[in-house]
């Protein structure tokens, strides 16, 4: 059931009257077909139909005053619904949301309930690409058919978002310049509804930087590409923090930089990865490409946007090398010195996002990878141990995994595994 | 009960604004300070110096292009009376079509002054006399603009007279010097010099046609001057002997210093432009904001910065055009509706009612230099279309700039026969955001003058098929 209501009716209009029904009970509508008129002393209204189905509840009536806010009517969504314009998309979108989770869950009891929500792609752009209905401009249209670039899915610029010349010959540029040929950028820009007149005047547009879009198009290619999930542990960091005090200033004495907590996470991890290849490996093609070399991305935040250089080889530096390079890179992602080749080639991601706080989060994957790492705050907190309360220094743990070559069991296991480490850091060491 | 909306001045600003409010449920109220509603456009303005320059074209085509057709119709010759009244009827037809639309979309009309005593209060001071007070919850300034004037030249509509004057002389001047080479002062000089007037234009410039297209500016500078128009460049009017019977016009060297001569005229026409008109309106009073030109400050949805006052046309800054106005007062009524009203002011075309015809929409030349943009032309000459050639009508082409690297029609320029209709075709492209292949990719029909538009558009590929 979706109901219809009394939409905001702008400035100091807080209630209107009902002018005309365009519809009554038992018909069905449309999504976004007019409703009902409403009438208030600045402007009249149509209020169109939030959902396609069947208008059930019609519950004011012709003349009738409401608020804002309140409730028109509903109507059951689907039932012998011909949604307006483009009906092939809406249904298809509607069964892969059914179908989503039922292909998945009986893989595996970890999966959380909320994959579908990546599946629902942008309306708003939907409503504005040129449908049938709209032809494409001669030169497009000769464009497309040269090329074979596909003009729905490439975001217009000229009026109602209408697919340009220019847009055809800037898209194909995009192509010939990205190796990959995955990215449908069309998915990351959406077409914009006009704000309000009042709004808009209010509103500051400031272009996306080139750094911005990368980021952008990457994640999101990331989530339509991978079975992304996320599994969940805590880490009891009481020993790896007396680690750490203990050898704090003989370490910074010999090596010249910090004992920090991320030379013994990248260790655990490639201990982790040495034991699930599969959180190692990428797919390629109908291929899975397992790598026998451990190079660990570290996210870095900089005003300008995240950058995620890498950290290489670390099965074969030691915590003090890792914890130097770390160091070094930090220090030039800021500066924006870090090189291409820098920032490529890592095969596993750390990202910690307890440095601003944040005690629990999904990270995203960073495509083709298939695992990153989430680090958080470590907090104090009452803990059973051996059946007394204890306060204890912990954090949680997240791994975003691609499940389509990563199995719950494997996850879970190498989200354990680092666990294991860092509560007891001789492990490390010992090669357990 | 207040209106919702009160316009006043009922040019093609006011009026239309009024009729959209109307069309979307607002109740809707005009004030107009004329007998007659249309504002300058309809009055003194567009309307009939169409009618002038259709009936004095024809007019000159009889004399010199019949014969070659094998049409004899022996001298024409012209009966000014006539032809004035054909011009105050076609004007009276057009204003009483505004006061049919007022009718027909409820629209109610105050003859009177009006003036702003309070944000949502408008008095109107009645022609008969009488004063009242109209409640409203918006007010829409449409006053329009005025001539502007010389200093030190008092223009009595006689002998030293304005666009309005010049549209009413009784008799054929035999000399006519026009201050000023814009559209007003071209397209009146026209008429006078078809109907026999000896023009000559002083403008303080080194070019005509300010803001037009200077490749297209200077050929028709040419053409014009064949046509047996004198112009003085770079020169003004200092002042204007009345004594006599005839005027005499000093002209001096714009950059100043020596060199003053005076020129004879039976009447001097004063064309250099307009100015916002906000006489008595008391928006001083309300506070309504104006910049140093005397302009009415609005924000891009036309509010001042009193709430509830709004202006649009001639009054705010932009181009003076009528078909700029209206699409103010379209986009108005619609943001006081709650619906997303816009006025796309890069797509705005213009045309100078010569002969040939002038008609650009979007960038000049000039301005692209300016801006930086790279851009490649296509130019196609009406000499190579057949339907100008038919029609003895080859002087002029149409130039298309397009951008260097997405092809997008960013100007056209037309000086040619029937540029007025043409420039539409290139409005619709622009405001598509249309490619010039994209014009060059869409049937034309032969034999016709549009089709000058695709071989332009071709042009800018470089492959123009007649040319």
């Amino acid at each position: 059931m979706a109901e219809i209501r009394v939409p905001a009716l702008g400035e100091s209009v807080t209630e209107a009257t009902i002018g005309k029904w365009f519809k009554k009970a038992g018909d069905v509508v449309a999504v976004d077909e007019p409703l009902v008129e409403l009438e208030t002393d600045k402007v009249t209204i149509e209020v169109p139909a939030p959902a396609a189905g069947v208008l059930t509840d019609v519950a004011v009536k012709d003349g009738d005053t409401v608020a804002v806010g309140a409730l028109l009517g509903a109507i059951k969504e689907g039932a012998g619904a011909v949604p307006a314009g483009r009906p092939d998309q809406k249904t298809e979108q509607a069964k892969a949301i059914d179908a989503e989770p039922e292909q998945t869950r009986p893989r595996d009891e970890f999966q959380p309930a909320t994959p579908a929500a990546t599946v629902a792609p942008p309306k708003a752009l939907a409503a504005k690409v040129a449908g049938a209905d709209m032809p494409l401009a001669p030169s497009v249209r000769k464009i497309a058919a040269e090329t074979g670039m596909d003009a729905a899915a490439v975001p217009g610029t000229g009026k109602d978002g209408r697919v340009t010349k220019g847009d055809m010959l800037a898209a194909i540029e995009r192509a010939a310049a990205q190796p990959t040929p995955v990215a449908s950028p069309a998915a990351s820009i959406q077409a914009r509804a006009p704000s309000s007149p009042d709004d808009a005047a209010r509103e500051e547009r400031v272009r996306m930087t080139r750094l911005r879009q990368t980021i952008a198009r990457r994640l999101k290619d990331a989530q339509n590409t991978a079975a992304m999930l996320t599994t969940f542990n805590e880490v009891d960091t009481t020993h790896v923090m007396a680690l750490r005090s203990q050898y704090r200033d003989l370490f910074e004495k010999k090596h010249g930089v910090k004992l920090g907590f991320m030379g013994f996470f990248v260790r655990a991890c490639v201990q982790a990865l040495k034991e699930i290849p599969a959180v190692n490996a990428e797919i390629d093609g109908t291929d899975i490409v397992y790598k026998n070399y451990y190079h660990i991305g570290i996210a870095v935040g900089t005003e300008r946007g995240l950058v995620v250089p890498v950290v290489r080889d670390c099965d074969i530096k030691s915590i003090a090398e890792i914890e130097k390079t770390i160091a070094d890179f930090g220090r030039r992602a800021r500066d924006g010195a870090l090189k291409i080749e820098e920032l490529q080639g890592g095969t596993f991601t750390i990202t910690n996002g307890g440095i601003y706080g944040s005690l629990m989060s999904t990270p995203i994957l960073n495509a083709p990878q298939s695992g990153i790492l989430g680090m958080h705050k470590i907090q104090d907190r009452p803990m059973a141990v051996a059946g007394k309360v204890e306060i204890r220094p912990m954090m949680y743990l997240a791994l975003s995994y691609d499940h389509r070559l990563v199995d719950g069991r494997e996850a879970v296991t190498f989200l354990v595994r680092v666990k294991e480490s860092l509560e007891e850091p001789a492990r490390l060491v010992l090669d357990l | 009960m207040p209106y919702d909306l009160i316009v006043i001045g009922t040019g093609p600003g006011g009026y239309v604004c009024a009729i959209r409010a109307a069309q979307l449920g607002l109740k809707t109220a005009v004030v107009e300070k004329r007998a007659t509603f249309g504002g300058t456009c309809l009055n003194v303005g567009c309307i009939p110096s169409k009618a002038m320059l259709h009936a004095s074209e024809l007019y000159e085509e009889a004399g010199h292009s019949f014969a070659q057709m094998g049409i004899k119709v022996g001298k024409p010759s012209i009966d000014l009376a006539a032809l004035l009244k054909y011009k105050d009827q076609n004007v009276e037809s057009n204003v009483k079509g505004v006061e049919f639309l007022f009718k027909k979309n409820k629209i109610e009309a105050f003859h009177g002054a009006g003036r702003v005593i309070a944000p949502g209060k408008v008095e109107v001071n009645g022609a008969d006399g009488k004063t009242q007070t109209l409640e409203t919850k918006n007010i829409v300034i449409a006053t329009g603009s005025n001539v502007a004037r010389l200093n030190g030249i008092d223009i009595d509509e006689k002998r030293i007279v304005s666009s309005t004057g010049a549209l009413e002389l009784p008799k054929v001047p035999q000399k006519l010097l026009i201050v000023g080479a814009g559209i007003i002062g071209l397209e009146l000089g026209s008429v006078w010099r078809r109907l026999g007037a000896e023009v000559t234009i002083v403008e303080f410039l080194d070019h005509i046609l300010p803001g037009i297209d200077s490749e297209v500016a200077r050929q028709f500078h040419r053409m014009l001057q064949k046509q047996g128009v004198a112009f003085k460049l770079s020169c003004k009017v200092t002042a204007i002997d009345t004594s006599g019977k005839t005027l005499k016009v000093k002209v001096e060297p714009a950059a100043g210093g020596g060199g003053a001569e005076t020129i004879e005229a039976d009447i001097v026409l004063v064309a250099i432009g307009r100015i916002p008109y906000t006489e008595g309106l008391g928006l001083d009073a309300a506070g309504v904001k104006r910049d140093n030109r005397g302009r009415v400050v609005v924000d891009p949805h036309f509010r001042t910065n009193i709430a509830g006052i709004y202006a649009i046309g001639d009054v705010i800054a932009g181009p003076m055009l009528a078909h700029k106005a209206e699409e103010e007062g379209v986009a108005l009524a619609e943001i006081l509706a709650g619906q997303a009203g816009h006025v796309n002011y890069e797509v705005i075309p213009n045309v100078v009612y010569t002969y040939p015809e002038i008609a650009s929409v979007g960038k000049t030349e000039e301005e692209l230099k300016a801006t930086g943009i790279a851009y490649q032309i296509g130019k196609f000459p009406f000499t190579a279309n057949a339907r100008a050639r038919a029609n003895l009508m080859t002087e002029g082409f149409v130039k298309i700039l397009a951008d260097a690297k997405t092809d997008r029609v960013l100007g056209v320029h037309i000086l040619g026969p029937d540029a007025e209709t043409m420039i539409a075709e290139a409005a619709i492209a622009m405001e598509f955001s249309a490619s010039s292949e994209d014009i060059a990719r869409t049937c034309h029909a032969h034999p016709t003058l549009s089709e000058a538009m695709k071989e332009a558009a071709l042009a800018v590929a470089k492959r123009a098929i007649n040319f």
